[in-house]
């Protein structure tokens, strides 16, 4: 059990940067997920912090002691890799025992304990069977029986569900995050999957082309994202961006797209040229009067709720509305934002701009 | 599957290529039986015209083999003690007596250590540069590599001379050591790659959750690389034995006395006794049993690592 910090982490693979100047930290007890598109450095991330690849540049503390350089062996950490790496020339048992038999525990520890784990995971039956022929599932609870057995101060799992078909997936999730609440130890979760991570993480770092981009809540980093990344990221549909040329000053509560003011939350920065007004797609009503007005394109049914592509003078907005809200393609509409709920960004830097709505999560990020 | 299926083949189809592979079996092992019958022959049946298929089996090919045996004027041999041993009694049939033991024992054993020393130390050897090759960044690693490969490009006989001269002078000749060393320098190339590819093959994974796990590198090369290694290992060697095994121009060579392998050795016995071909075909047949024995214990690892890979698991 274990508060893991990155601190200014870097690594180069030649000239390759992987990992650029990376921060965050991970308190102890937390599921915290690493979320990014395939290739951002989640992986080299995580195996930095489990001591398989020795960062570049930067610091990695595990409860307080630097092991930035240290090798694996001695960080007293557990890895679930993504296709389990369960030995094949060992049976169940072997496979959970081996990490303890590396500490030199007494054989009649070492059963007790993997009978436990056993237990737990709900693998008692097939404990003496060759790993070669089990199912996914069972490769999966073989992997996380070798990670717990141990008590680490910390798991490290990277994409462990990634192998396992979608059905199961659902399933082993919850298994997982109930096993989680269980133990309480310190996790780190890599995935790719937004929902997955939103579903699952205490808190939520995510990463691109190397960067994190924000982390924290999963609330947080969906109501106020920190870049336009994460804005399009998370959630589905994504953030609808409104894009236009102006300028904002601090104190604004207003933001004005062509000849339409729309209300936003008070601005605490200024800004000005490209901008992007940014809004969720549940944040969007749409109406027959109204003074921003777009067309209907396209309507998707969802069962409870709908999506209704708008398309208005600055963009394409997809609104989530209740299936029962009458829609036709080429209807026209009015459009209206929920105030309380847009960030508006620079599209320059691809950052958001601080306002009295967001300003709290984006000075933790 | 349906009698139409485009991958499975029908029994006719089956039925011949079962008899074309029984057809090959055969010829390849013709000459094989014939050696182990000759073995069993009379010296006038070994040379029979038209060959005998059929004959009395006789031991005095395995005896001639094992013993260093000379003639004796009839009555001399009339007034010997009767013979003791069955051999002795085949032996005087002939008009001789057995004088002592032949070399052929010693140089089997020569062949022994040098083919399975060498084999060792080729595995060895090659498993460590192979996992260091597969494993680290080695640098200017692709040149070496083809480096070590080149040494494979010419026939190994090529640089006799050159090694001949190399091992007089450091008293390396008609040695086991010397034999033993150059056998493994022939086969290390073969067995870096055939290893590296295999090794190649091994996920890292593996040996980065045993770190995880608190095992340092070397317990995780030795616990879980080397075991799914095997395969590969098993094949490679037996490879590498029977280069060892079967060499005959270097042993020629390089070895007279001493270290004398049996390759060398078998066709002298030729000049012994006349034409021995039965004490020829025995030493040939009991000079095949090592590999034999060795290559069936590894058929299990053989049939999966001669692959190469391309179906492993
Ligand atoms: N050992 C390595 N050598 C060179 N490049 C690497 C190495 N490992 C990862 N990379 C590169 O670093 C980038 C990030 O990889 P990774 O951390 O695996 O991404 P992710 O897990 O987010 O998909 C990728 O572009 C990948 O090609
Ligand atoms: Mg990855």
């Amino acid at each position: 059990m274990a508060q893991i910090i990155v601190k200014n982490v870097r690594k180069d693979f030649g000239d390759f940067t992987a990992v650029k100047e990376s921060s965050f930290t991970v308190e102890d007890g937390e599921f915290f997920m690493l979320l990014g598109p395939s290739g951002c450095g989640k992986t080299t991330t995580l195996r930095m912090i489990a001591g398989l690849e020795l960062p570049t540049s930067g610091e990695i503390f595990i409860d307080g002691e630097e092991v930035g350089q240290k090798p694996a062996s001695k960080r007293d950490i557990a890895f679930v890799f993504q296709m389990f790496a369960l030995y094949p020339h060992m049976n169940v048992r072997q496979n959970i025992s081996y990490p303890l038999k590396s500490q030199g525990m007494p054989k009649a520890q070492i059963k007790e304990k993997v009978a436990e784990v056993a237990r737990i995971l709900g693998i008692t039956d097939i404990l003496n069977k060759p790993v070669g022929g089990l199912s996914g599932g069972d490769r999966q609870r073989i992997a996380l029986g070798r990670a717990i057995v141990r008590e680490p101060k910390a798991f490290m799992m990277d994409e462990p569900l990634g192998a396992l078909d979608a059905e199961f997936r659902e399933h082993m999730s919850e298994e997982l995050r109930a096993l989680h609440d269980r133990m309480g130890a310190t996790t780190i979760y890599v995935t790719h999957d937004q929902l997955e991570a939103m579903q699952m993480g205490d808190k939520i770092v995510v990463m691109n082309h190397g960067v994190v981009e924000q982390f924290g809540v999963p609330q947080e980093i969906y109501d106020w994202p920190a870049t336009m990344f994460v804005a399009e990221f998370i959630g589905s549909p994504s953030m609808n961006f409104l894009e236009y040329e102006g300028a904002v000053n601090v104190g604004d509560k207003i933001a004005i797209l062509g000849d339409v003011s729309f209300t936003i939350p008070e601005q605490l920065t200024a800004a000005s040229g490209d901008l992007a007004l940014g809004v969720r797609p549940e944040h969007i009503t749409l109406s027959n009067s109204g003074d921003y007005r777009g067309e209907i394109t396209a309507t998707e049914y969802l069962g409870t709720t709908q999506i209704i592509t708008v398309e208005c003078a600055h963009g394409v907005v997809k609104v989530r509305a209740p299936a029962a809200q009458p829609a036709q393609v080429g209807d026209k509409v009015g459009v209206a934002f929920n105030p309380k709920t847009i960030t508006l960004f620079d599209r320059k830097t691809s950052r958001a701009l601080v306002s009295v709505a967001n300003k709290g999560v984006l000075n933790n990020g | 599957m349906s009698s139409f299926s485009v991958t499975e083949p029908s029994k006719r189809q089956k039925w011949f290529a079962g008899s074309l592979v029984i057809l090959y079996a055969l010829i390849t092992i013709m000459p094989l039986i014939w050696i182990i019958a000759t073995g069993f022959k009379s010296p006038s049946d070994a040379i029979a015209y038209p060959p005998k298929v059929f004959f009395e089996p006789s031991m005095e090919g395995y005896v001639n083999l094992f013993t260093s045996r000379t003639r004796l004027p009839a009555e001399e041999l009339a007034a010997l003690p009767p013979s003791e041993t069955w051999y002795q009694e085949l032996v005087r049939d002939n008009g001789m007596v057995i004088t002592g033991p032949s070399r052929y024992g010693q140089r089997f054993l020569n062949s022994v250590i040098i083919g399975f020393g060498s084999t060792f130390l080729s595995i060895f050897l090659g498993t460590l540069a192979a996992y260091g090759f597969s494993r680290f960044k080695v640098p200017i690693k692709d040149d070496l590599l083809f480096f070590i490969l080149s040494t494979r490009m010419m026939p190994p006989i090529a640089v006799a001379i050159p090694i001949f001269l190399m091992f007089r002078q450091i008293g390396l000749s008609d040695s086991h050591l010397g034999m033993i060393l150059l056998y493994t320098a022939v086969n290390l190339s073969l067995s870096v790659w055939l290893l590296k590819g295999f090794i190649d093959e091994i996920p890292l994974e593996y040996e980065e959750a045993a770190l995880i796990d608190g095992y340092t590198r070397f317990q995780a090369f030795y616990k879980v690389v080397l075991p799914q290694a095997a395969t590969g290992i098993a094949s490679t060697a037996i490879f590498c034995l029977i280069f060892a095994w079967n060499e005959y121009a270097f042993a020629v060579l390089l070895t007279s006395g001493n270290a004398q392998t049996a390759p060398p050795f078998i066709p002298t016995i030729i000049g012994a006794g006349g034409k021995d071909w039965p004490a020829v075909a025995a030493g040939a047949t009991i000079f095949l049993i090592p590999v034999m024995i060795f290559t069936i214990l590894l058929r299990k690892h053989l049939l999966s690592g001669i692959t190469f890979g391309a179906v492993r698991k």
